[in-house]
């Protein structure tokens, strides 16, 4: 895997193209965040989905490459046991903490 | 206008209208894998009535816009729990073998990682052996990803028969993608809005590792997905600082090879000059 100058952009050019969008990302998350605080009942501050949510925000705080690639752990289910039969069809998008 | 190949298309589920959207920006083939039909299906003959349209009616609906239909067979992870309907499945895909765009068995894989799915996973994967029979494989969603890609890759890697060059894997993320393509597997990236790849995030996963047995696909279904999404991430090599020459290693050279391991994989003549 090849790191070290990858990308064809220059930095300049990254922020020209990109800033813009990812500026209006990390308000999404912001105001996402804010919403939940806001909430009619709050009944859900442990919800495993929450909870990996704000492990994940801390870990985009980081200044070491590799981000992507940590966050995607922190979302995954990293127990390698087969489940004994299946829960329903869709994943959640966070590991319950049972299955840690 | 540069051709492309969109190799993991769910046709039966869009409209002659994406077809031709599909023509318009390039597409000159697709391949569909069989899928989950929404619901679960309760017999056999479900699914034979299925590969009958994935192997008559959707090549001739293609073939109306220019676009070459080919197809994978099986029972689908999502309905992998169910060992005695997939019994009854695996008994009948040989009768569809043959058949002119058929070019192999997928997308196998897992769901929900559960036993029964991994068992009808691997009864799929003898079958494609017995039948010398290239392989495409679905890797589970979400929190699921890297277990179950890591059960696929594990169980594949054990098997001295399997010859990798011959299975791609396809939906691989920045977790995955690693060791797909350390065990010589070909991987395949997936630009679904929400739940896989943006078409950044492919290219991010493209510049690192290099082109070498990558292909980008839209894996467009009923869900909520776009079947324009491989001209959309040409559109973004582009603007990304990407050559011509990449960009077609990306989405026509690499999928033409990898597919044309199956001989009845054939392109045009001038699309086939175009490989190099
Ligand atoms: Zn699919």
């Amino acid at each position: 895997m090849q790191i070290e100058g990858s990308c064809p952009r220059t930095q300049r050019e990254l922020i020209e193209l990109e800033f813009i969008e990812h500026r209006t990302k990390i308000l999404d998350i912001a105001a996402f965040l804010d919403r939940f605080d806001r909430s009619i009942e709050h009944n859900a501050n442990d919800d495993f989905r929450i909870k990996a949510f704000r492990e994940a925000l801390a870990a985009l705080n980081s200044s070491e490459f590799g981000r992507v690639e940590r966050i995607q752990m922190l979302l995954s289910d990293l127990s390698s046991e087969l489940r004994a039969e299946r829960d329903g069809q869709s994943a959640y998008g966070a590991a319950k903490e049972s299955e840690q | 206008m540069m051709n492309y190949i969109d190799l993991h298309a769910h046709m039966v589920s869009r409209t002659t209208d994406d077809y031709h959207a599909m023509a318009l920006t390039g597409c000159v083939a697709v391949t569909e894998p069989a899928f989950w039909a929404g619901y679960d299906r309760v017999s056999a003959s479900a699914f034979a009535d299925y590969f009958k349209h994935l192997t008559e009616f959707e090549p001739q609906r293609a073939a109306k816009y220019g676009i070459q239909h080919y197809t994978w067979l099986c029972l689908n992870p999502k309905e992998g729990e169910d060992r005695a309907l997939a019994r009854e499945v695996l008994a009948i895909i040989p009768q569809f073998l043959e058949r002119p765009n058929v070019l192999g068995i997928g997308e196998i894989g897992l769901n929900r990682v559960t036993r029964n799915e991994l068992a009808t996973f691997i009864d799929h994967v003898e079958l494609a052996l017995e039948h010398n029979q290239l392989i495409h494989i679905h890797t589970p969603h979400l929190e699921d990803k890297y277990k179950g890609t890591k059960a696929i890759v594990e169980t594949l890697a054990s098997n001295s028969r399997i010859d990798p060059s011959r299975v791609l894997v396809d939906h691989v993320e920045e977790h995955t993608i690693r060791m797909v393509l350390e065990h010589g597997f070909w991987a395949g990236l997936t630009l679904y809005p929400m739940t896989k790849v943006s078409p950044s995030r492919a290219i991010d996963m493209l510049e690192m590792y290099g082109t070498e047995r990558l292909c980008v696909a839209s894996a467009c279904d009923w869900g909520p997905s776009q079947p324009l999404a491989i001209p959309n991430c040409m559109f973004e090599m582009r603007r990304r600082g990407h050559s011509q020459q990449w960009i077609h290693e990306v989405v026509y050279a690499n999928p033409s090879r990898f597919l044309s391991q199956n001989p009845k994989f054939r392109l045009a003549p001038l699309e086939q000059a175009l490989v190099g």
